[in-house]
């Protein structure tokens, strides 16, 4: 195989918002299989366990570095299913003109954000 | 960059190719993750409303919650799915940045074991909740039972 770059070397790509969403989406996605999914499951033996471990799950995660952590996996979430939803829509062949390409990832970057403040919103105010 | 990205393929022309995947199964990784990309979609937005329309998400409401099938089925399934589908992104991860042979042979090799670990424990958790309330449903039907034939006995034993 020749010596050739086979990797998204990131020091060389001109930024834009497409390679900011490409970024975003793979952050989001294997910061959530490497935080999101072990919380997941600390919950899920928590509740398994009882009400003792579950207490003691509760108080991490209220506590204000647990929020940080909550705060960003829902971000993680709601970003990566906006431009998860941006890959559907390319693989259709849809989507590709730059203008339209440009304002939608922008779309899904600023969507992700403000689904994340809307679901934190109704969790507080409710 | 000097270093080795894989070794120098020698011999026959099927000798050079062998091993670098089999035909026809170009897009099976590309699929899965489109699959299990609309599995996600589906059973995480279902935790992100159940999270959102239960009262709190105190021991006793996520007990009754997942203590039933019909709460710990989507969440079984979510496991199934994420899990799945975080492998196979991790999978990419590994092979866009491990470039040495043996190291990322490895990588994979406890990627497998790990997500298959996690997934496997994720569902054990369900099946130890649903035992647990089915256990205590029966308890309390039990005393229920025990509570009316000791009424019943004591009434009998009062005429």
């Amino acid at each position: 195989m020749a010596e050739r770059p086979l990797s998204p070397h990131l020091s060389i790509w001109r930024w834009g918002p497409a390679m900011l969403v490409s970024i975003l989406h793979r952050i989001s996605g294997d910061g959530m299989a490497l935080v999101a999914l072990p919380v997941l499951l600390w919950w899920l033996s928590a509740l398994a366990s009882g009400p003792d471990a579950y207490e003691t799950f509760t108080a991490i995660a209220t506590s204000w570095y647990g929020y940080i952590v909550l705060v960003g996996i829902s971000w993680a979430f709601f970003n990566h299913l906006c431009s998860g939803i941006r890959h559907f829509v390319l693989d259709m062949g849809a989507g590709y003109e730059v203008d339209g390409n440009n304002r939608w990832s922008v779309a899904t970057v600023v969507g992700g954000v403000v689904l994340t403040a809307a679901f934190w919103a109704v969790l507080v105010l409710r | 960059m000097n270093q080795q990205t894989s070794f120098e393929r020698k011999g026959t022309r099927v000798g050079k190719v062998r091993g670098l995947g089999s035909a026809h199964h170009g897009s099976h990784h590309w699929l899965l993750q489109r699959f299990t990309a609309a599995g996600n979609l589906l059973t995480v937005l279902y935790l992100v409303f159940s999270i959102l329309l239960l009262p709190d998400l105190s021991y006793e409401n996520a007990f009754r919650w997942l203590s039933q099938p019909a709460g710990a089925l989507p969440l079984a399934l979510l496991i199934v799915s994420v899990f799945w589908h975080a492998r196979l992104g991790l999978q990419v991860l590994i092979e866009d940045y491990v470039h040495a042979q043996g190291t990322r042979f490895a990588t994979m090799l406890v990627l497998n074991l790990v997500t298959f670990a996690a997934a496997g424990f994720g569902l054990l958790c369900l099946v130890f909740i649903v035992a647990k309330g089915l256990a205590l449903t029966s308890a309390q039907g039990a005393m229920a039972a025990a509570m009316q034939a000791m009424q019943g006995g004591m009434q009998g034993g009062g005429m």
